[in-house]
């Protein structure tokens, strides 16, 4: 068991690290170096000073030097700075993946608290009329183009209503913890209503799939409630598969969570990849994507650990097919 | 997928005939997967009819009109014009021709790459195996949304291409097309390469060995034809995921650039304009939605007619 995680472990930081080098790379293909941008914002220099700036600040070296001058910066602590925001990378960073994992855990949770009962109860009356209603609800939720969905929430409770709020992330002037939560709501709903669909087809699937096994009838034999049955025997097993693929489904959620905060300008990880990679931003277009990389290798992580912890019969001694 | 009466359903497919027709009327079973199979089919027809659907209604989709600007639905513009007074109906259908290209071809592309990895890895298995194994795992950690980004924002004069190959007009298809091919193959790898494992075992395969069959021979022989089944499901399903990809791609600003339209960038100015022309926004969501809604319906539906163990469900 050790042993697999920290085998996992050596795995995630080598694909973090040959990620690090394929981001270095392409970001030097974006449009735009950072001495064009310096030579474009003054018209003083002339062509000479640029390749001056370029041997300074060494982008006159061939790119596996570069690479390696960035990682031993970055690795003492030194990740740049941000050219848009005129700070260090992580103190734009650092709040922003607050913001982000407010949105995501907020969504994460409700999209649960929906998928659990819903998803049980559609697998215990398999293709009766509501079990195929659910099944429709989740593809149309799998379905949806995420940002469609955002403008026709915005349309309908920001511009129709005028209940909440179509973006931004607080009241200028406010900024009480009401004033913040009502700005969440919208965000919070889109990312919920894309990922409710699927989560509440792989409870069922998993749920089916244990109902039809010996134990269930069993218990079922020996007269045990069907209450218990489903909540207590069979849902406990359906969630083994469940939690792994939440959690290898993290990528998908953070797709989710860069769309809808472009959407409702909501300042977290996902706008802030998004602006930088407009804005020629490169320090932190680099360090965001590493974080959105580390992100989905944590969630990998904990599918692995999570499967370990739920299922005592797993042993990762030997080799898996 | 146990059905209650299994006796009673094979029942219904007694005398169905060959297998051919028997997944056809399993597939014809699953009425909604049918109904998308028809629904495509015509949404399919009307975007390969634009230009005569143009012809026919003497409109010219490009045509800028700014007298015309927000005009509500009407004779000459059935579905009214956008914030150029260009006619919304022909950017529908024009822009549906872009986005059902950019997903179909995806789409096989990944499939092919999949296809291959897939058998390559199940059949040698071994170091092969676990070395393309863990470099599929690691392009699924990839972050698929920003990496994408990335990789539609290079700079293509950067790249060692032909010249002019970068200025073409259909530049930002293909290489749309490109990078969701080159990044969407590991679902059917991953199908593939169970699949191949468990057929690689089979007695068939071995008397080809034993009749001294190469590799490259089994593999496109007998293997492939014994997995195309998780292929087309696998294909269709991502036939659905690939347009939305494309749309969202399209809607930042970085896929199929104006003014070729299509369904993702005509949404791209609707966000400014939901307090004045709320319909703009409505029209090509409605239509991303019922495509890829339809193919996923269809890839469930092949899923349950292709698979010979499904029972088949009862609807």
């Amino acid at each position: 068991m050790t042993r697999f995680l920290v085998n996992r472990l050596l795995q995630a930081i080598v694909v973090l690290a040959v990620m690090s080098f394929v981001i270095y790379g392409l970001i030097g293909l974006m449009p735009g170096d950072p001495i064009d941008i310096m030579i474009s914002s003054n018209p003083e220099l002339t062509p000479a000073d640029g390749e001056r700036l370029k041997a300074l600040y060494g982008l006159d070296q061939p790119i596996l030097r570069r690479y390696l001058n960035w990682l031993s910066a970055a690795l003492e602590g030194d990740w740049g700075y941000s050219r848009i925001h005129a700070v260090p990378v992580m103190e734009v960073l650092l709040p922003r993946l607050g913001n982000t994992l407010w949105l995501l855990g907020g969504a994460l949770v409700l999209a649960l608290a929906i998928a659990l009962p819903v998803g049980v109860y559609a697998a215990v009356r398999p293709y009766t009329p509501l079990d195929t209603a659910v099944n429709l609800v989740c593809f149309g939720g799998i379905s949806v183009p995420p940002f469609w969905l955002a403008l026709m929430l915005m349309m309908l409770f920001a511009v129709s209503l005028g209940w909440l709020p179509a973006g931004g992330m607080r009241t200028v002037g406010g900024g009480g913890l009401a004033d913040r939560a009502q700005f969440l709501v919208l965000p919070i709903m889109t990312l919920t209503l894309v990922s409710v669909g699927g989560y509440t087809r792989y409870v069922r699937a998993a749920m089916m799939e244990q109902l039809r096994h010996d134990y269930v009838r069993t218990a079922r034999a020996k007269g045990v409630r069907d209450h218990t049955v489903i909540w207590g025997h069979a849902l406990r097993n359906a969630l083994i598969p469940v939690v792994t693929i939440v959690a290898l489904d993290f990528g998908t959620l953070f797709n989710g969570a860069l769309i809808t905060e472009t959407m409702f300008s909501y300042l977290g990880m996902g706008k802030l990849i998004y602006d930088s990679i407009l804005g020629n931003d490169f320090n932190v277009a680099l360090v965001g994507l590493l974080f959105a990389t580390l992100t989905t290798l944590v969630g990998n992580f904990l599918a692995d650990v999570g499967y370990a912890a739920l299922d005592p019969r797993i042993s990762f001694g030997e080799a898996r097919v | 997928m146990s059905a209650p009466t299994p006796a009673a359903a094979s029942e219904d497919y007694h005398g169905a005939g060959s297998p051919a027709r028997l997944r056809w009327r399993r597939f014809l079973d699953h009425r909604v997967a049918a109904a998308s199979g028809v629904v495509l089919l015509m949404l399919a027809i009307l975007a390969l009819a634009a230009p005569l659907i143009a012809a026919w209604l003497g409109l010219d989709v490009t045509r800028v009109d700014l007298f015309n600007r927000f005009a509500p639905p009407f004779a000459a513009h059935l579905l009214g014009t956008d914030e150029l007074g260009r006619d919304l109906l022909l950017r529908l259908l024009f822009g549906g021709r872009v986005s059902l290209a950019a997903g179909l071809v995806a789409a096989l592309v990944a499939a092919v790459i999949g296809t291959v990895i897939g058998v390559a890895a199940g059949y040698y298995g071994g170091r092969l195996d676990a070395a393309l194994m863990r470099f599929t795992d690691g392009i699924i950690a990839l972050p698929l949304l920003p990496l994408l980004i990335i990789l539609a924002a290079i700079d293509l004069d950067k790249l060692p291409l032909p010249d002019g190959w970068a200025q073409s007009g259909s530049v930002s298809l293909y290489r749309i097309i490109f990078i969701i091919a080159v990044l969407g193959w590991t679902t059917v790898a991953r199908l593939v390469r169970g699949a191949t494992l468990s057929i690689r075992q089979r007695e068939f395969v071995k008397a080809a060995v034993a009749l001294g069959a190469g590799d490259l021979r089994i593999m496109a022989v007998h293997i492939l034809p014994s997995v195309a089944s998780p292929i087309v499901v696998a294909t269709t399903l991502s036939v659905g995921n690939i347009i939305l990809l494309e749309s969202v791609l399209s809607f930042l600003g970085f896929g199929i650039q104006p003014p070729v339209p299509s369904w993702g960038n005509m949404l791209t100015n609707a966000q400014e304009m939901i307090w004045s022309a709320p319909q703009l926004a409505v029209y090509p969501g409605l239509l991303i939605f019922v495509t890829v809604i339809a193919f996923n319906f269809l890839g469930d539906g092949l899923q349950d007619a292709l698979d010979p163990r499904a029972i088949p469900k009862r609807r």
